[in-house]
C-alpha cells in the first residue's frame, strides 16, 4: 500500500492508531452509556455516574411498552418500513427502468425533470400546501406518498440498469418478451445487490421518518416511533391516552434511554447488511458512475 | 467519480440521443418522420406505462409545489386557496425585510453555516486522509463501520443521546459532580448552542463524508507517489503535492454545493434543539419559515421567506460555480 504516509516511523504509526482508537471510543461510548442507563434502576442513575448497570433491571422497558405509546409508534413505523419501502421500490424500479431505455422518445425530457429536482427542492410551505390540497393531512399516506421516490436513489439505480448489456435486452425483445418480462426476468435478477442497498436505504429512511410526521400528522395514534421518542425524551411528556389515570410522572432517565435503545436497535440490526454491500462497493461503484 | 459525474454522464447521454430518422435522411418529408416518431412511441407504449407513476409523482410533489410559490405574492389563506386569495404584489417581501426577526435568523443561519464550513467540512477531509494512512485492513474497516454508523440514525436519536451525555442529568454533569464540581448543562446553555450544533454534525456526518474523499484518494495514480518519493519528497510534501491535488476537484465540488446550501442548516436538527432557546439564539431561516407559516398561519410571509431563500441559494451556486471555473476547475455544470 503506497500512500502519502508510506514509510512512516514506528511512533507515527502508533500515534495514528491510538488517536483512531480514541476516536472510536468517542463514537461508541455514548451508545454504551445509553444502554447502561436504560438497564439501570432510576435511583442509581440520578445519584451517580453509571457506566455499567449496578442493579440491572428491565423496569424501564416494561414501563415504556406498557405506559407510553411507544408500542403504537413501533407499529406505525413498521407499517411505514414495510408498505412504504415496497411503494418506494415499486415506484423507483419502474421509473429507473423506463429512464434506462435510451430509445424511448421523450425520456430525456423526463430525465431532466428528475435531475432538476436535485437543485430545486420544494419548500416546506409549498409541500405542506400540496399535501393539504390532496387531503392527506393526518393520514398515514402523507408519510408515504410525498417521499415515494428519492431522486438520488432513482438516478443511482438507473445508472446501474444502464450498465446491463444491451444485447441481453435486445435478444429478449426478439424472442417477443414484454417490457414487464424483461424487467422482471432479466433486469431485476441482475441487480440484486443494488436493489438491496436501495431498499435498505429506503427502509432506514422510513424508520427515521420524523419531520414529515411533525408536518402532516396530528393524531397521536399515527405517530411514528421517532416522534414518540421526541415526545418522551426531548419534551419530557408521555402521550395522554396511555397514562394511568391520576398520577402523572415525567418519564425517568432510564425510561427515556430505553426508548432511545428501542428506536436504535432496528437500524443496528440492518447495519451489517448495509455495511456488507458497501464493502462490495456496490453503492460507491454506482455513485462513481 | 461522484454524483456529479453521474450528472455529467447524463448530460453526455443527452448529446448521444439518436437523431430522429427524419433528420438522418433529409430527403424524406417531415410527415414520414412524424409517422416514424409516432410508431416509435407506440412501440414503446409499455415503457411509458412504467414511467407514468414516477412522472405523476414528480409533477405532483416537486413541480406542483413550485406553483405554490405564488402564495408569496398573495395574502394567502388555505380556505380561499391559490385562486381565491387576494393578490398583494410585493407586500409580503416588504414585511419580511422590515421584520427585525428576519435579520436575526439570517445572522444565526450564516453563523452556523460558517462554523460548519470551517470545522465540519475539513473534518471529513482530514479523517479521510487519516483513514487512508491507517495501516491494517481490519482496523481500518472497523473504524469505517464505527464512523459511518451515526449517519444512519435519525436526528431524534442523535440528539437524545447527546442530551444524555451533555445535558443537565447527563454523563458529563455526573462526572463533574463526581470530581467535586457543580452540575453542567451544555445542551440548554445559549453560549454553547452553535458549538453543539456543529459538534453534533461533525459526530454524525464526518465519517460518512469521507466516502467521497476516500474514493478520490484511491483514484490517485500510485506512480505519482513513487515519482515524488524518488524526487525526495517527504510525507508532508507528498500529501501536499500529490494527495491533496488529487482530491481537489471533489473538494471544490462539495464546497460549491455547500455554499449553495449556506442558507440551510440541518432543519430537523435545529428544529429539535431549539425548544427552550430564544429566537435570537436558535431560530434559523428554515425553522422561522415553519413557525411563521405552519404554526402561526402567516402563509404569504413564510412563502416569501422560503422563496427568497431558494432564489438566493440558486444564485450562490451559480456564483460559486463561476468562481470555481475561474480557478480552472470543472465546476458543477
Amino acid at each position: 500500500m503506497v500512500s502519502w504516509m508510506e514509510r512512516s516511523s514506528f511512533i507515527e504509526r502508533w500515534t495514528l492508531r491510538v488517536s483512531m482508537g480514541l476516536l472510536a471510543v468517542v463514537m461508541i461510548f455514548p451508545f454504551v452509556y445509553v444502554l447502561a442507563v436504560s438497564f439501570s434502576s432510576p435511583q442509581d442513575v440520578s445519584n451517580s455516574l453509571v457506566v455499567l448497570p449496578v442493579h440491572p433491571s428491565l423496569a424501564a422497558y416494561n414501563w415504556v411498552l406498557s405506559q407510553t405509546n411507544a408500542l403504537q409508534g413501533i407499529e406505525v413505523s413498521t407499517f411505514l418500513v414495510i408498505v412504504g419501502t415496497a411503494i418506494n421500490m415499486l415506484m423507483t424500479v419502474t421509473m429507473a427502468y423506463g429512464l434506462s431505455r435510451s430509445d424511448v422518445p421523450g425520456s430525456k425530457i423526463i430525465l431532466w425533470l428528475v435531475l432538476l429536482t436535485l437543485l430545486i427542492a420544494p419548500t416546506i410551505i409549498t409541500k405542506y400546501l400540496v399535501v393539504r390540497q390532496l387531503h392527506l393531512i393526518d393520514s398515514i399516506w402523507s408519510l408515504i406518498f410525498p417521499g415515494a421516490i428519492a431522486p438520488f436513489n432513482l438516478i443511482v439505480l438507473r445508472q446501474f440498469f444502464m450498465g446491463i448489456p444491451r444485447e441481453l435486452i435486445e435478444s429478449a425483445e426478439l424472442d417477443g418478451a414484454s417490457e414487464f418480462r424483461i424487467l422482471w426476468n432479466i433486469i431485476l435478477p441482475l441487480s440484486k445487490a443494488s436493489l438491496a442497498v436501495i431498499a435498505l436505504f429506503y427502509a432506514v429512511a422510513q424508520w427515521n421518518n420524523f419531520f414529515d410526521a411533525v408536518l402532516f400528522i396530528n393524531s397521536p395514534q399515527l405517530e411514528p416511533i421517532a416522534l414518540v421518542l421526541r415526545d418522551i425524551v426531548l419534551q419530557g411528556n408521555v402521550s395522554q391516552n396511555n397514562i394511568v389515570s391520576g398520577e402523572y410522572m415525567p418519564p425517568s432517565l432510564t425510561v427515556q434511554m430505553a426508548v432511545v435503545v428501542i428506536t436504535t436497535i432496528p437500524i443496528l440490526v440492518v447495519y451489517p447488511f448495509l455495511q456488507k454491500y458497501f464493502t462490495k462497493g456496490v453503492l460507491t461503484g454506482s455513485i462513481k458512475g | 467519480m461522484t454524483t456529479v459525474n453521474v450528472l455529467s454522464g447524463q448530460t453526455h447521454d443527452m448529446h448521444e440521443t439518436h437523431a430522429p430518422p427524419g433528420r438522418i435522411q433529409p430527403e424524406q418529408p417531415g410527415k414520414a418522420g412524424k409517422r416514424r416518431l409516432s410508431q416509435r412511441i407506440w412501440r414503446r407504449r409499455w415503457v411509458y406505462l412504467l414511467l407514468l407513476p414516477g412522472v405523476v409523482y414528480f409533477l405532483l410533489f416537486y413541480y406542483l409545489p413550485l406553483l405554490g410559490n405564488i402564495s408569496a405574492f398573495q395574502d394567502y389563506s388555505p380556505y380561499l386557496g391559490f385562486l381565491g386569495s387576494p393578490w398583494i404584489g410585493l407586500a409580503n417581501f416588504r414585511t419580511v425585510f422590515s421584520d427585525p426577526d428576519t435579520w436575526i435568523v439570517i445572522r444565526n443561519t450564516l453563523e452556523i453555516s460558517l462554523l460548519q464550513i470551517v470545522f465540519a467540512f475539513p473534518a471529513g477531509i482530514i479523517l479521510a486522509l487519516l483513514l487512508n494512512a491507517l495501516p491494517g485492513q481490519k482496523f481500518k474497516r472497523f473504524m469505517q463501520s464505527t464512523l459511518y454508523l451515526p449517519h444512519f440514525l435519525g436526528w431524534v436519536i442523535i440528539i437524545s443521546i447527546w442530551q444524555q451525555i451533555f445535558g443537565g442529568d447527563g454523563f458529563l454533569s455526573h462526572l463533574v459532580i463526581g470530581l467535586g464540581g457543580k452540575p453542567v448543562d451544555l445542551m440548554s446553555n445559549p453560549a454553547f448552542f452553535q458549538p453543539m450544533v456543529t459538534l453534533q454534525v461533525m459526530w454524525k456526518e464526518s465519517g460518512w463524508s469521507t466516502i467521497m474523499f476516500l474514493a478520490a484518494i484511491t483514484g490517485i495514480d500510485m506512480s505519482l507517489y513513487e515519482a515524488a518519493a524518488v524526487d525526495g519528497a517527504g510525507k508532508m510534501r507528498r500529501l501536499w503535492h500529490v494527495t491533496l491535488p488529487g482530491m481537489r476537484s471533489i473538494i471544490i465540488l462539495l464546497l460549491i454545493l455547500r455554499l449553495g446550501n449556506v442558507l440551510s442548516v440541518g432543519f430537523e436538527q435545529i428544529f429539535l434543539l431549539r425548544s427552550g432557546f430564544t429566537t435570537d439564539v436558535a431560530e434559523v431561516i428554515d425553522t422561522f419559515v415553519y413557525s411563521r407559516g405552519i404554526l402561526s398561519g402567516q402563509w404569504g410571509f413564510a412563502a416569501a421567506v422560503a422563496l427568497l431563500k431558494a432564489v438566493i441559494g440558486a444564485i450562490l451556486i451559480f456564483i460559486a460555480n463561476r468562481a470555481a471555473k475561474k480557478f480552472g476547475e470543472e465546476g458543477l455544470y
